[in-house]
């Protein structure tokens, strides 16, 4: 589904992705951390070319995005990308949000956008706030709008940046619940996050990563218990133990 | 004591009356479609302006230059007395027809508005935060379906003031079509003086009618911020 193949990227001279080599195959359900800065976000925003590579190969549901050729638009409208800030769109309702993109890219009735729209609120406990604002929502709400709209346009993966960093905490776990579900129906996901409850549950593989570089890859009772890159050690104290980590 | 008697009659009632009133309705009508269309290709040229297409931007770059900063008396003139040169015969039949001084004045008006709005909607674009436009291009929008969608309806919101203030300056300005015999309201006004010496009374007549049509545009643009403006407070 999704294949990188010695991918590398720079912000001028610093290499933020350094010889990546992953693959994700349908269904699966992988989660990325790794402290700041170790370029798992621009990992994940290089799938959807929010960030470009610079070298290598990488392909995309079927999609080679090393090739100038491939409609980006096309692929983007088949993979969800959800936002650690949420970035819905201020000016329209949360009805108005979901159905804009299947309205005007998948040219999907106005009538029938709703009612797909009403499932979808409906599936993320939110209903009631069809016609509500996005800033008149709570953070967890906003967000739960973000994954229904990602999901209105049916897509094939879904990519989540940091999905509950923005979130107070008890906001945190109706956006998991969510996502969980989601992950227990099949999605193929990509996941960045520091939520190890949630790698625990539904991740089939969880990636770590430092100084642009894949340290450690294993499914996550290995990676939690038997972490083996010393980094890897490190950065699990610090998620489990932070008063002490400073 | 004055050596001068007033006399509102003339322009409450009678041929004089007439001639405010056609004067009227002419301003009206350049504003308006001044106003529409200046609106239209202000969008258009901040949208070139943000082009990725460097030729693209360029041309709006030097278009936005040039009409800023160049008198719009002149630039009636050119399109009046200017672009009938350059024209091919069949255009410029047409245009007699049709009544070309007020084309030239309502093509002179829009065109620099427009250079005016466009750098007012400019501005508001800049300041919608990019992760809008990334949300859009995430959802498969290409560049332009995003500012059509996501970031032009935000941008033009928080450009309402500042837009006001264009439509209240080319409403003004339209009195400048006088010069290429456009009879709008201060070309009769003048036509009223020169009939009747009450320049007084037509003057003023004139001033109270850009007064209203001033409060008017602003009360019409307020009201639409006011439901706009209920979203965002309520948000």
């Amino acid at each position: 589904m999704i294949t990188f193949k010695g991918v590398h990227k720079w912000f001028k001279s610093l290499h933020v992705l350094n010889d990546i080599n992953l693959h994700v195959s349908p269904g699966e359900v992988l989660v990325v951390c790794g402290p700041s800065g170790s370029g798992k976000s621009t990992l994940i925003r290089t799938i959807n070319q929010l960030e470009p590579i610079n070298q290598g190969t990488l392909i995309v549901d079927g999609m080679d995005l090393s090739d100038k050729k491939t409609d980006i638009n096309k692929l983007r409208a088949e993979v969800g990308f959800v936002f650690q800030q949420f970035n819905l769109y201020p000016h329209l309702s949360v009805i108005g949000n979901i159905t804009l993109a299947p309205i005007k890219i998948r040219n999907i009735p106005k009538k029938e956008a709703e009612e797909q729209a009403m499932e979808l609120l409906t599936r993320v406990g939110l209903a009631e706030k069809r016609d509500a604002y996005p800033l008149q929502l709570s953070g967890g709400q906003q967000q739960r709008v973000a994954i229904a709209r990602g999901l209105a346009m049916k897509p094939r993966i879904m990519l989540f940046d940091e999905p509950t960093s923005a979130l107070d905490p008890e906001m945190i776990g109706e956006v998991l619940e969510v996502m969980k579900d989601l992950a227990r129906s099949g999605m193929t996901m990509v996941v960045v996050t520091h939520e190890m409850g949630f790698a625990r549950e539904v991740a089939h593989r969880v990636v770590f990563m430092d100084y642009g570089v894949i340290l450690e890859e294993a499914p996550p009772e290995d990676f939690f218990l038997r972490p083996q890159h010393e980094r890897a050690q490190q950065f699990l104290r610090q998620l489990l133990t932070p008063m002490q980590a400073g | 004591m004055l050596n001068y008697t007033f006399d509102w009659s003339i322009i409450t009632s009678g041929q004089y009356f007439d001639w405010l009133v056609s004067g009227l309705i002419t301003t009206l009508k350049l504003s308006a479609i001044s106003i529409v269309m200046a609106f239209i290709l202000g969008l258009v040229i901040a949208v070139m302006r943000m082009s990725h297409n460097k030729p693209v931007r360029w041309f709006a770059h030097i278009y936005l230059e040039f009409f800023r900063n160049t008198p719009l008396l002149v630039q009636i003139f050119f399109w009046y007395f200017g672009s009938y040169k350059i024209l091919p015969t069949v255009i410029n039949d047409w245009l007699n027809k049709t009544g070309f001084e007020f084309a030239a004045a309502a093509i002179a008006l829009t065109i620099y508005t427009s250079a005016f709005i466009a750098e007012d909607i400019r501005s508001g674009v800049l300041s919608i935060p990019k992760e809008q436009m990334e949300a859009a291009r995430s959802a498969g929008f290409s560049y332009l379906r995003s500012m059509q969608y996501i970031i032009l309806p935000q941008a033009v919101r928080i450009t309402i003031p500042p837009l006001v203030n264009q439509f209240l300056n080319l409403a003004k300005n339209s009195s400048l079509a006088m010069t290429i015999g456009v009879m709008e309201m201060t070309y009769q006004a003048r036509q009223v003086e020169s009939y009747t010496f009450k320049g007084f009374e037509a003057f003023t007549a004139a001033t109270v009618v850009y007064l209203v049509l001033s409060i008017v545009i602003t009360a019409m643009v307020n009201l639409y911020n006011e439901k706009v403006l209920n979203i965002h407070k309520a948000a």
